[in-house]
């Protein structure tokens, strides 16, 4: 019984990585007033860019370091639009998400000769061998970079956000804006930092999902951008809570793979759907009591009324 | 007496509108200058120059003897001068010394945040300037008042000589008023200069040692305070005689066209907004409503107009209600709609079956509006956006009067108006009272209301507090009232100089 | 109405040059493919356009993209993101299966058709329903709620799917005949093969009512309020919540009209997974026709066109390429349409 709870929180752990990257991500964007669909894309982008390099190159830190480029470049382009040209930030996004999708399809194409990759390099991992669960358990937390990576980038978003000097101008840039414009703050340098560094941490999560079944796939990012972006909301725009929201949200899908597992009865196709079902009870059960920043959503133009 | 700031030959073109021509101004070190003019004479636009949020065509600048040309905020923040807008820039979840320090924050180890040094700096700064205040609190838990305070203590650390504040009482209580003018004293018998713009003369006395009119973009007069007179200042201000404002004829009122009792409401924030209300407006009345923003003439408004729940009792014929709303932009008007839809809003069953709009009635109702109120210009297939406030405003007006009501509410009719559309609105009023119309007239502007109002109830902390016959009773009784003292207590006197 | 038709020209104008520029970026990508890419596109037009089987083709995947284009326009016109059009289309066609299969095969034409077209409606409808009362009722944002049902539809859709009824590739019993509508090729011949059929005539019908509501009916006009400023409607009397359940319930019910292309055109049952994509690629088809009901059938025939043009071309450029080409239309309509929205605004203050 333990057993199976060990094995349980590991998998937790392992589907919460790709979402407490993209949700740390988009709560920085969120947070200097941008909202951020392209995570989603961005996710598939750090995808794709890890499959590219770490195969052409055949070292997995390479294909890292693509990865979290290819998410740096997918969320330029959304500052670009949003920031710059003032586009309707959930437009943006969605655009994104359509050209990430066929641009990685065609570049899988043109490097694979089809729609899915060749099995590619992988990061360094500790793999015991055995079937102790709470080894696994152990390993899959200390035993793997992009794990303890995570972790460590939770505690590190936290501590920016709140503790530093460019946390507290990141948050005041995403609640009054033309505040900080008065200061002599740059808002859209403040915005771009926020977009990008959600692109950066995407780009991350990207890469975890390719190192994780070690190869590009057609679509591999699967919603999760999505959930990512409701995680964000369910914690109330902090940090720690949006990875306690991702938490709960790869606890639901890591249940419902084991009751596959376990050979409950439960038709797999319904249990498939608890991370989305969660995410739409936690979303409208907490949107009354959370505030988002009060910039969020509105391209700041100086000078407006 | 040196100088602390000169602005010479400044010219401002905005598309469509000259907003400074060739004004100038000199202002010495250590003195209150105020700068004072009707709305729209340009005196905002000024000392946006100075502080270099705007760039002028033409003229030159200098502060303490030295150039400032295409400056930022940022030159001139480096160049000793401040600014407190009317609109508070702060940022409401973070705490007061989060917002007086944003931009020049204290650091520890180069990137975390050093909030101690920040509150103790804040601590000093209070102290020195007598300006109390608690670092530690969130700004959005700070009164009005307070909030000012934080504004002012911004730019007092910035190491500022030169402090302009824009209308920095507009949201005021009279007893903030006072405060406020005793800080400006204060300040400036410190070696500060404090430039202040207001439209309100009673401030200009107080608190300046001189005082520059400005009119229509130009500057046209500096006077030294202690030598003028709030009537040659008024009369500067507008450049001819003061006319008494015509007095409508004694009205009697007749049937009830608005019954409030024990009117309770919450504000958008939850908190109370309303706490049992009585009210009534008669048919052929105009009731005015004073108080200072903030003291629940909106939910008033909005519950009598249905927008709003409420409970108590509220006796009015909504069928034959118009309502002129005090948010042109995000009320009144659709701003994408043309002049055409926007005159159907809020009547547009009476124009339309459920599966066919009536064009033609609506092109024919909007053209007598456009005919009655002179909106310019007159194309009513033009986008609402693109018309002037006061075109827009007389939109709303013909569309509200269109519908004949027995109860018509307008809040704050007039801001943002220019001169003539804001006597439009005035003669507007005055004509639905005299075709038997009750009114209910919501303003902040004391002269207004008590031009036109038949009788004037006051607003102060979502309650009724009293009613005045507009002919007997002084702005200073009424100030009194609206800052919640009963017209028992006599006014405390005026402090002037330093405390 | 002068006015009126001034901006769609400009609308028109904007989305034109988009299309000409992406094709203009697709031609630098086909010259990095060591081809001329004027008869590259040559070859595109020519061999999808000129080919009546190639034509049919893509007057098929232009009913389905019509549907959840207009879908997805008639949400964005009341200010709301309908991204859920993915997961109303597969109910819609669903549902409309379904009650295919329950009518009795006698049932005639007249009758069962109508009843198999709103079933898709109301299927498409159903599935709008959680996120429109959860946006009316607690102010929860739509984009996310609808981007869940998506998954969640897919799935709960799946799990019927296979409990009810399961032939060799996963799908429904074919349903009654009276139920079918005539494919194309029935009246062209030279269109054998292909699956465009009679559903494309509803489609055209479909956006014409769209049109017709917004820009002639009281419902209409209480719509647009809402969609350019809920405040000024709710002035003007508007129950907002009321305004949004229906936009979005509507918006859904029209691309669960989707769903008859296949199942009452060109297959005549539900088959698990088809037409993927179309949903989200519906919100594009929106974007390029700048949201006017007629404009999005003229969008929607040039993705559909892009789509099978890329196979076309195959042999010379992946066809993935055609897919970039939609997104890359996207982007420059709506930072084309940003800009014009620019300069419009300095024009407007120049005049003031």
């Amino acid at each position: 019984m333990l057993d199976q709870l060990f094995l349980l929180l590991a998998l937790t752990v392992l589907a919460a990585v790709p979402l407490v990257l993209a949700a740390l991500g988009g709560t920085c964007s969120e947070r200097s007033g941008v909202v951020n669909i392209a995570l989603e894309g961005i996710l598939l982008a750090g995808a794709f860019g890890t499959a590219v390099i770490a195969y052409a190159s055949g070292s997995a830190w390479l294909g890292l370091a693509g990865g979290i480029a290819a998410g740096v470049l997918a969320a330029a382009l959304h500052a670009l639009m949003t920031v710059t040209t003032k586009v309707d930030q959930i437009i943006s996004g969605l655009a994104i998400n359509i050209l990430v999708a066929g641009v990685t399809e065609y570049g899988a194409k043109l490097v694979w000769k089809e729609s899915a990759s060749r099995t590619i390099a992988l990061l360094p991992a500790w793999t015991p061998k055995g079937d102790s669960s709470l080894l696994f358990l152990i390993s899959s937390i200390l035993g793997r970079p992009l794990v303890l990576a995570t972790i460590l980038l939770v505690v590190a978003a936290w501590l920016l956000i709140t503790r530093t000097r460019y946390g507290l101008r990141l948050r005041a840039v995403g609640e009054n804006p033309a505040a900080c414009d008065t200061l002599g703050l740059s808002v859209g340098g403040l915005r771009y930092s926020g977009v990008l560094l959600s692109g950066g941490l995407g780009g991350l999560g990207g890469a975890w999902l390719a190192f994780d079944i070690a190869q590009f796939q057609h679509n591999m990012s699967a919603g999760k951008g999505f959930i990512a972006m409701a995680a964000v909301v369910c914690g109330k725009w902090h940090p720690l809570g949006a990875a306690a929201a991702c938490l709960l949200f790869a606890f639901a899908s890591a249940l419902a793979k084991s009751c596959e597992r376990w050979k409950v009865n439960v038709p797999s196709e319904l249990i498939s759907t608890l991370p989305y079902v969660l995410t739409m009870i936690a979303v409208a059960g907490l949107v009354g009591r959370a505030r988002p920043p009060a910039a969020l959503g509105t391209p700041y133009e100086k000078g407006a009324k | 007496m040196s100088v602390a700031v000169r602005m010479s030959a400044i010219t401002k073109r905005y598309p469509g509108v000259v907003a400074n021509h060739n004004a100038s101004i000199s202002v010495n070190a250590g003195e209150v200058h105020a700068i004072v003019g009707e709305n729209g004479a340009g005196k905002s636009t000024l000392m946006k120059i100075l502080y270099g949020i705007v760039a002028p065509e033409e003229g030159t600048i200098e502060v303490r003897g030295a150039p400032l040309h295409r400056h930022s905020p940022a030159d001139a923040i480096a160049a000793g001068i401040g600014m407190v807008f009317q609109h508070f820039m702060l940022v409401p979840p973070l705490t007061v010394a989060e917002n007086i320090v944003l931009g020049t924050e204290p650091v520890k180890f180069g990137v975390l945040f050093d909030r101690d040094a920040a509150e103790a700096k804040i601590r000093d700064l209070s102290k020195q300037y007598g300006l109390e205040i608690d670092p530690a609190m969130r700004v959005e838990d700070c009164s009005v008042g307070l909030q000012q305070r934080v504004e002012i203590l911004k730019v007092l650390l910035r190491g500022a000589d030169v402090i302009i504040l824009d209308e920095p009482t507009a949201v005021l209580t009279p007893q903030e008023v006072d405060e406020l003018i005793v800080v400006i004293r204060r300040l400036a018998s410190q070696g500060k200069t404090i430039l202040l713009i207001t439209h309100k003369l009673r401030e200009v006395m107080a608190a300046s040692d001189r005082v520059t009119i400005m009119r229509h973009g130009e500057t046209v007069e500096t006077l030294e305070t202690k030598s003028t007179s709030p009537g040659e200042i008024a009369q500067k201000m507008i450049g001819r005689e003061l006319d008494a404002p015509p007095r409508p004829g004694r009205s009697t009122p007749g049937e009830l066209v608005l019954d409030v009792r024990g009117l309770t409401a919450q504000s958008d924030r939850g908190t109370g907004a309303l706490h049992g209300v009585d009210l009534q407006v008669r048919a052929g009345e105009i009731v005015g409503v004073a108080g200072i923003e903030g003291n629940g003439q909106t939910e008033l408004v909005e519950c009598i107009a249905g927008l709003r729940p409420s409970t108590g009792t509220i006796v009015v014929d909504r069928a034959a209600l118009a309502h002129i709303p005090e948010d042109r932009h995000k009320r009144a008007v659709v701003l994408d709609f043309t002049l055409e839809e926007n005159a159907v809003l809020g009547l547009q069953r009476n124009f339309s079956s459920p599966l066919w709009m009536n064009f033609r009635a609506m092109r024919e109702h909007i053209d007598s509006i456009i005919t009655s109120c002179d909106v310019r210009p007159p194309d009513a297939s033009l986008a609402m956006k693109g018309l002037s406030g006061g075109n827009q405003q007389k939109v709303v007006i013909g569309r509200e009067l269109s519908r004949k009501p027995k109860l018509l509410i307008a809040c704050h009719p007039t801001r943002g108006l220019d001169v003539g559309a804001g006597e439009f609105v005035m003669r507007s009023l005055l004509s639905e009272r005299a075709r038997g119309a009750g009114v209910l007239f919501v303003s902040a502007e004391l002269p207004e209301l008590m031009a036109v109002s038949d009788r004037v109830v006051v607003m102060f902390g979502g309650r009724i507090v009293g009613e005045v016959d507009p002919t007997k009773v002084d702005e200073r009784q009424l100030g009194l009232m609206m800052a919640g003292h009963g017209s028992s207590e006599a006014p405390p006197p005026l402090r002037e100089g330093g405390a | 109405m002068k006015r009126h038709l001034r901006d769609a020209a400009i609308q028109l104008a904007v989305a034109s040059a988009a299309v000409v520029l992406a094709l203009a970026v697709g031609g630098v990508m086909i010259i990095a493919h060591g081809h001329n890419p004027f008869s590259v596109y040559a070859t595109l037009f020519s061999e999808s356009l000129g080919n009546p089987m190639s034509l049919g083709q893509i007057l098929f995947k232009t009913t389905t993209l019509v549907f959840t284009g207009v879908a997805a326009a008639f949400a964005f016109r009341a200010g709301m993101f309908n991204i859920g059009g993915e997961g109303q289309l597969y109910l819609g066609a669903f549902v409309c299966a379904m009650a295919g299969l329950w009518l009795p095969a006698g049932t005639p034409g007249v009758v069962a058709v109508p009843i198999l077209v709103l079933a898709a409606f109301l299927g498409g409808a159903l599935a709008a329903v959680p996120p429109a009362i959860l946006k009316a009722t607690r102010g929860t944002h739509e984009v996310i709620n609808t981007m869940m049902m998506n998954f969640i539809l897919m799935a709960v859709v799946n799990y019927f799917l296979n409990r009810v009824n399961v032939e060799t590739t996963v799908h429904t019993r074919p349903i009654l005949a009276s139920g079918r509508l005539p494919l194309l090729s029935s009246g062209v011949e030279a269109m054998r093969g292909s699956d465009g059929n009679a559903s494309l005539l509803l489609a055209v019908i479909a956006c014409a009512a769209a049109w017709y509501l917004f820009a002639r009916t009281r419902t209409g006009y209480e719509l647009r309020a809402v969609g350019f400023s809920p405040r000024a409607a709710e002035y003007g009397g508007v129950s907002v919540p009321r305004a949004m359940v229906l936009s979005l319930v509507v918006s859904g019910g029209l691309a669960g009209l989707g769903g008859i292309n296949t199942v009452m055109g060109s297959q005549g049952y539900f088959e698990e997974g088809f037409a993927p994509g179309m949903g989200y690629l519906g919100i594009a088809v929106a974007l390029l026709a700048r949201n006017h009901p007629i404009g999005v059938i003229p969008a929607a025939f040039l993705f559909a066109l892009l789509s099978e043009g890329g196979q076309v071309i195959n042999q010379f450029v992946p066809k993935e390429m055609g897919e970039i080409l939609q997104a890359i239309v996207i982007i420059f309509v709506v930072v084309g349409a940003r800009l014009l929205q620019v300069a419009l605004q300095q024009r407007r203050s120049a005049h003031a």
